[in-house]
C-alpha cells in the first residue's frame, strides 16, 4: 500500500468509526466493539506507517489547494510519527478503560461520547501528520470543537461552566493569536509548509520574529503555558477517560507538539539560537513549570492536582524545545511520549478510585492501597515517572533535557528542572505514602470495597507496564526523536 | 435565440410568474409556478456566468434601443456572480417554502404571497443586472415594496410595525439614492452607468459630484444595513415569515452591497472614492463598529431570530471592511463573504424556520433540549454557526483569511487582530445556542418536536453542506470573487 493511502486510511478510519458508532447506538455491545475495532485498525495502520518511516521512506499525500497559499496536505515526519504512535496506542487502552468507566458509573449519552472521542482521535492524527500550518490549524480547531461536548458531558452547571472556559480559551487563543501569526507567516515567508531549517529563518527582522514567536507560543493555548493554562483544570469536570486520553495525551500533547513543530520547522532551531530570540521562552516555560507545581502541591482534589501537574509537565516540553539544541529537542520529543503514558496511568488510577469508591479528594485516600492494590501500584509507577525516577519513562526525557541545558550552559533551565523535580516528589510521594503506609481512614473504610471493574484494572496495568517498558526499550521513540533532531 | 435574450429572461420570467401567481388564486398552483420560475433562474444565471467567463462583458440593449439612450443590461463577472447567488438561494428556498408558508400564512393569502415574492426576486435580480442608474431605482422600489408586504405577512402582529419601520427607512434610502442619481444626471447628462463613468472622468471633481457620492452612499447604506443605519433590520428579520427572513438575509443586503461596489469602483473609481475622500476611514470605522457593536448586541438577545439578525449586521461589517481595504485580497474577502454569508445565514435562518414550524417559537429558552428532538436540524444549525465563527474548513474561514491577508497587505496589523477578535464574539452567541440546545433539559415547548418534513430539511441541509463544501473547494466562490475584485480594482478608467 502506498504511503498516501495509509495516511488517508489513518484519517478516515476514526472518522468512519464515529459514524458507525452513531449507527450502532441501539446495542451497547456492538457499539463498543466498533470503538475497539476502530482503535485497533487505526493502530495497525499507524504501525505500517511507522515501518515506512523507520525504513527511511517518505510518507506524504498530495496537496489539495483551497485558495492560493492554503493547502490541505499531510506529510509524516518523525515527531508527528511519534505523536501518532502514542495517541493511537493509548486510544486502544483508553477505549477498554472507557467501557469499564462509562458502564461502571452509568454515565448518560454514551453514544455521542464515543463518537466525539473518535472524531477527536481523527483530528489528533490529522495534527500529527499535517504538512503545513493550515492543515495543522484546521485539525487543531476540530480537536477543540470535538472535545468540547466531552468536557461538558455531564450537562450540570459545573460542567457547562467548565465547557465554556475550555471553548473560549482554546478557540480564543487560536483565533486571536495563532491565526494572525499564521497569516503573518504566510505573508512573510510566502509558504506555510513545514520545512527543515524553518521557513521564517532569515526572512524577517529579529523583532518581528520575536513577536511572531510570542503569538505562536500563547496562541497555541493547548500547550497551557501560564497564564493561559486555566482551561485545563476547568476541563477536569469531564469524565475521567476524557481527562486521561484527551487532557493527558491528545489535546495537551497536540499543544506542545505544535509548539515543538513550530520551533523546529517554522522558525528553525539554529535561526532562533543565533538570534537569541527565544531566551524569554526559557523563563516563561520555567515559570510555568515551577508555579504549576506549587499550585499542584496545594490541591486536595486528585484530578485537579493531576491537572496542574500536567500544566507543569507540558512546560517541560516547551522548556526543552526553547533550550534550542538538538539534544534537548530529543528530550522534548521523548518527554511528549513519556508523559503521555505515565499521566494516562495516573488519570486511570484516579478514575478507578472514583468508580470503585466515589472518593475524589486526596485527604480521603488514607490506606486505600490495601483495598485497591493494582490501582495504587500503577499510580505509584506513574508518579515515579512524573518525578523522573528510573526505571520509568519519565527519566529519559529529563535526562536529555538536563544534558542539553548543561551543554549549552543554560543554568536557569537546569535549576528549573532540579527544583521542579523536588516539587514533583513533594506532591506525589505523600499520596503513595498515605495510600500504602497509613491505616485505612474512615472514608476508605466506608466506601472502598475493592478494585474497580476488570476493564479499568486491565487498562491501568497496561499503561503502568508501558511506563516501565518504555524505559527498558526506548529504541523506537528514541530513533524517531533522533531523526527529528538530526543527531 | 434564448441564449441571446438570457439577460432579459432573468428579470422578465419572475415578473411574468408574479402575474400568473396573482391570477391563479390557488396556493398550491401558485407555489408550483413560483417553483418552476425559481428553478429556471439559476439556469439563466449559469448561462450568463459561463458566457461572461468565456467572452467577457455582455451588453444587452433592452427593446433594441442602444445605450446610452435606451436601458442597457450589462453583465460582467461581478454581477453574474451575484445573479447566480440570488437565483440559487431562490431555487433552494422554494421547496422549503411550501410547508413553511402553509404553517405561517393564512391560506387565502398564499397565492398573493408567492406573487409578491416573485416580484421581490424580480426586483433584486433587476438591480443586479441593469446598467442604468434610474432603472436601478425602479427595481429597488419593486423589491422594497414587495419586501414590505412580505414582512407584514408575518404571523406576529409586530410584523406590521416592523414592515412600517422598514418602509419609512427604506423610502428615505431610496430617496437619497434618487437624489444622488439626480446629481449625477445633472453633471453628466446620462443615466447609463458606464456612460456616467466615462463622462465623470472628464469633469473636475465638483461639489455636486461629491454630493452625489454622499447621497448614494447613505442611500445604499440604508439598504445594506450598514451600522448604524441598520435599525430596521433586526425587527424586519425577526417578525417576517421564516421563509422571507431566510431569503432576505441571504440576498437583499447582498444586492445592496453590490450596488455600493458598482458605484464606488466602476462609476466613481478608486481614485475619487478612496483617495480624495475619507471613505476608507469612515467605512473602516463603521465596519468595525458593526463587527463589534452588533455582535455584542447579538449576545444579549432573547429571540434566536433577532440574534441572527444582529449577527447579520455584524457580518455585513466584514463585507464593507473588505470594500474599505480596497486591495486585491481584502476586496476578494469582501466579495466572497457576500457569497459565504448568504450560504451560512440562509442555512441558519432555514434551520430556525424549521424549528418555528415544529414548536411555533424561536425564543432561546424554548429551544432548550431541542438537540435530542431535532438532531439533524440542530446539527445543521451548529455547523452553519461554526461557519459564522469562521472555523477552518468552513466558508467563514475563507472570508476571514482573505480579509486578514488584505489587512496585512495594507500594513494594518492591528486590523487583522480586530478581525479575529470580533469573530471571537460570535463564539459566545453561537456557543450559547449550542449549550441551550444540547445541554439543557427539554423545554415545555420542545416536548413534542420532531424533525421537519423533508421539503424543509433537505434545502437546509443542502445550504449547510455548501458552507462546508465551499470551505474546501473555493474555485467557484473565492476564485470568481478574486477575478471580480481584479476587475473592480482596475476600474473603468
Amino acid at each position: 500500500m502506498t504511503g498516501e493511502m495509509l495516511i488517508i486510511l489513518a484519517l478516515v478510519i476514526p472518522a468512519v468509526g464515529a459514524g458507525l458508532i452513531g449507527l450502532t447506538s441501539w446495542n451497547a455491545n456492538v457499539r463498543e466493539s466498533v470503538t475497539l475495532v476502530t482503535a485497533a485498525a487505526l493502530f495497525l495502520v499507524v504501525m505500517f506507517i511507522l515501518g515506512d518511516v523507520l525504513g527511511g521512506q517518505s510518507v506524504a499525500t498530495g496537496a489539495f489547494e483551497i485558495v492560493p497559499g492554503l493547502e490541505l496536505a499531510f506529510n509524516v515526519e518523525p515527531l508527528g510519527m511519534l505523536f501518532a504512535c502514542v495517541a493511537s496506542t493509548l486510544w486502544i487502552v483508553n477505549s477498554i478503560y472507557s467501557i469499564g468507566y462509562m458502564r461502571g458509573n452509568n454515565e448518560p449519552r454514551q453514544t455521542p461520547f464515543y463518537m466525539c472521542f473518535a472524531v477527536a482521535l481523527a483530528s489528533t492524527i490529522g495534527i500529527a501528520f499535517a504538512a503545513n500550518l493550515f492543515t495543522l490549524f484546521l485539525c487543531y480547531e476540530i480537536l477543540t470543537l470535538s472535545t468540547y461536548p466531552l468536557v461538558a458531558h455531564k450537562g450540570d452547571d459545573n460542567a457547562k461552566a467548565g465547557g465554556r472556559v475550555y471553548l473560549l480559551i482554546l478557540l480564543g487563543t487560536s483565533m486571536v493569536l495563532l491565526l494572525p501569526a499564521i497569516i503573518a507567516t504566510a505573508v512573510i515567508a510566502g509558504t506555510l509548509d513545514f520545512q527543515v531549517g524553518g521557513i521564517l529563518a532569515g526572512k524577517a527582522p529579529d523583532g518581528i520574529i520575536a513577536l511572531l514567536l510570542a503569538l505562536y507560543i500563547f496562541g497555541i493555548g493547548k500547550a497551557a503555558i501560564m497564564p493561559l493554562h486555566w482551561w485545563l483544570p476547568a476541563a477536569m469536570v469531564a469524565p475521567t477517560p476524557v481527562s486521561a486520553l484527551l487532557h493527558a495525551v491528545a489535546v495537551v500533547k497536540a499543544g506542545v507538539f505544535t509548539v515543538v513543530k513550530v520551533i523546529v520547522y517554522v522558525f528553525g532551531v539554529d535561526a532562533l539560537a543565533r538570534a537569541g530570540n527565544a531566551e524569554w521562552l526559557v523563563w516563561v516555560a520555567g515559570f510555568t513549570v515551577i508555579t504549576a507545581s506549587i499550585v499542584a502541591l496545594r490541591q486536595d482534589n486528585l484530578k485537579k492536582r493531576l491537572a496542574y501537574s500536567t500544566v507543569s509537565q507540558l512546560s517541560y516540553v516547551v522548556l526543552a524545545a526553547s533550550i534550542l539544541t538538538p539534544i534537548s529537542i530529543v528530550g522534548a520529543a521523548m518527554h511528549i511520549a513519556a508523559h503521555a503514558v505515565s499521566k494516562i496511568t495516573l488519570f486511570f488510577a484516579a478514575g478507578s478510585i472514583y468508580t470503585a469508591s466515589r472518593l475524589t479528594e486526596i485527604s480521603q485516600l488514607d490506606g486505600i492501597g490495601r483495598r485497591m492494590p493494582w490501582t495504587m501500584a500503577a499510580f505509584a509507577i506513574g508518579a515515579l515517572s512524573m518525578i523522573g525516577v528510573p526505571p520509568t519513562a519519565g527519566f529519559l526525557g529529563k535526562w536529555f533535557m538536563l544534558t542539553g541545558a548543561m551543554n549549552t550552559g543554560q543554568w536557569v533551565a537546569v535549576a528549573v528542572i532540579i527544583v521542579s523535580t523536588l516539587l514533583n516528589a513533594g506532591y506525589f510521594l505523600p499520596i503513595i505514602v498515605q495510600a500504602f503506609l497509613k491505616p485505612p481512614g474512615k472514608d476508605v473504610k466506608a466506601h472502598a470495597k475493592g478494585e474497580a471493574p476488570i476493564p479499568i484494572v486491565i487498562a491501568l496495568t497496561a499503561t503502568a507496564g508501558g511506563t516501565v517498558l518504555m524505559f527498558l526499550f526506548p529504541d523506537i521513540p528514541l530513533a524517531l526523536a533522533r531523526l527529528l533532531a538530526g543527531v | 435565440m434564448i441564449a441571446d435574450n438570457l439577460p432579459a429572461l432573468q428579470v422578465v420570467l419572475p415578473l411574468l410568474g408574479a402575474v400568473v401567481c396573482a391570477m391563479l388564486r390557488r396556493g398550491t398552483l401558485a407555489w408550483g409556478v413560483a417553483l418552476i420560475v425559481s428553478l429556471l433562474m439559476p439556469l439563466c444565471a449559469i448561462g450568463l456566468l459561463l458566457e461572461v467567463l468565456e467572452n467577457g462583458t455582455i451588453s444587452y440593449a433592452f427593446g433594441g434601443w442602444p445605450p446610452p439612450i435606451g436601458i442597457e443590461y450589462r453583465v460582467d463577472i461581478i454581477n453574474a456572480f451575484l445573479l447566480l447567488l440570488v437565483s440559487l438561494i431562490g431555487a433552494v428556498i422554494m421547496p422549503y417554502a411550501k410547508s413553511s408558508v402553509e404553517a405561517e400564512i393564512a391560506p387565502e393569502n398564499h397565492a398573493w404571497f408567492y406573487a409578491i415574492y416573485l416580484l421581490c426576486l424580480c426586483g433584486l435580480l433587476g438591480i443586479a443586472i441593469t446598467g442604468d442608474a434610474f432603472n436601478v431605482f425602479v427595481f429597488m422600489e419593486i423589491s422594497s415594496l414587495a419586501t414590505y408586504a412580505l414582512i407584514a405577512m408575518g404571523r406576529d402582529r409586530r410584523a406590521l410595525l416592523a414592515a412600517y419601520q422598514y418602509l419609512v427607512v427604506g423610502t428615505i434610502g431610496a430617496t437619497m439614492y434618487v437624489i444622488g442619481v439626480g446629481f449625477l444626471y445633472s453633471m453628466t447628462g446620462s443615466l447609463n452607468l458606464v456612460d456616467i463613468a466615462g463622462r465623470l472622468a472628464d469633469i473636475e471633481n465638483s461639489r455636486a459630484v461629491m454630493a452625489a457620492l454622499a447621497f448614494l452612499t447613505v442611500g445604499i447604506s440604508l439598504k445594506l444595513a450598514l451600522f448604524p443605519l441598520h435599525v430596521w433590520l433586526p425587527n424586519a428579520y425577526a417578525y417576517a415569515p421564516s421563509m422571507v427572513t431566510s431569503f432576505l438575509a441571504a440576498t437583499a443586503t447582498k444586492v445592496a452591497v453590490y450596488l455600493l461596489l458598482r458605484y464606488y469602483f466602476s462609476v466613481f473609481g478608486v481614485a475619487v472614492v478612496f483617495e480624495e475622500l475619507p471613505v476608507t476611514e469612515i467605512l473602516l470605522f463603521l465596519s468595525l463598529a458593526a463587527m463589534f457593536g452588533a455582535s455584542i448586541i447579538a449576545i444579549f438577545q432573547e429571540d434566536a431570530k433577532r440574534m441572527l439578525a444582529y449577527s447579520s449586521v455584524a457580518q455585513i461589517g466584514y463585507i464593507t471592511l473588505g470594500i474599505a481595504l480596497a486591495n486585491q485580497s481584502g476586496l476578494t474577502g469582501g466579495i466572497v463573504h457576500l457569497f459565504n454569508h448568504a450560504l451560512m445565514k440562509g442555512a441558519l435562518f432555514m434551520a430556525l424556520g424549521a424549528v418555528f414550524y415544529r414548536i411555533g417559537t424561536v425564543k432561546i429558552d424554548d429551544l432548550a433540549g431541542l438537540g435530542k428532538k431535532m438532531p439533524i436540524t440542530m446539527g445543521a444549525f451548529v455547523l452553519a454557526g461554526l461557519s459564522v465563527i469562521g472555523v477552518p474548513g468552513t466558508v467563514g474561514f475563507v472570508s476571514k483569511w482573505y480579509l486578514g491577508l488584505g489587512a496585512f497587505e495594507n500594513g494594518w496589523w492591528w486590523l487583522a487582530f480586530l478581525i479575529v477578535i470580533s469573530s471571537l464574539i460570535s463564539v459566545v452567541y453561537v456557543g450559547r445556542i449550542v449549550e441551550v440546545v444540547w445541554f439543557r433539559p427539554i423545554s415545555q415547548a420542545a416536548r413534542s418536536a420532531k424533525e421537519p418534513p423533508l421539503g424543509m430539511l433537505l434545502p437546509t441541509l443542502l445550504l449547510t453542506a455548501a458552507t462546508v463544501y465551499f470551505g474546501f473547494d473555493t474555485t467557484a466562490s473565492a476564485g470568481i470573487a478574486g477575478r471580480a475584485a481584479e476587475l473592480l480594482l482596475a476600474g473603468l478608467r
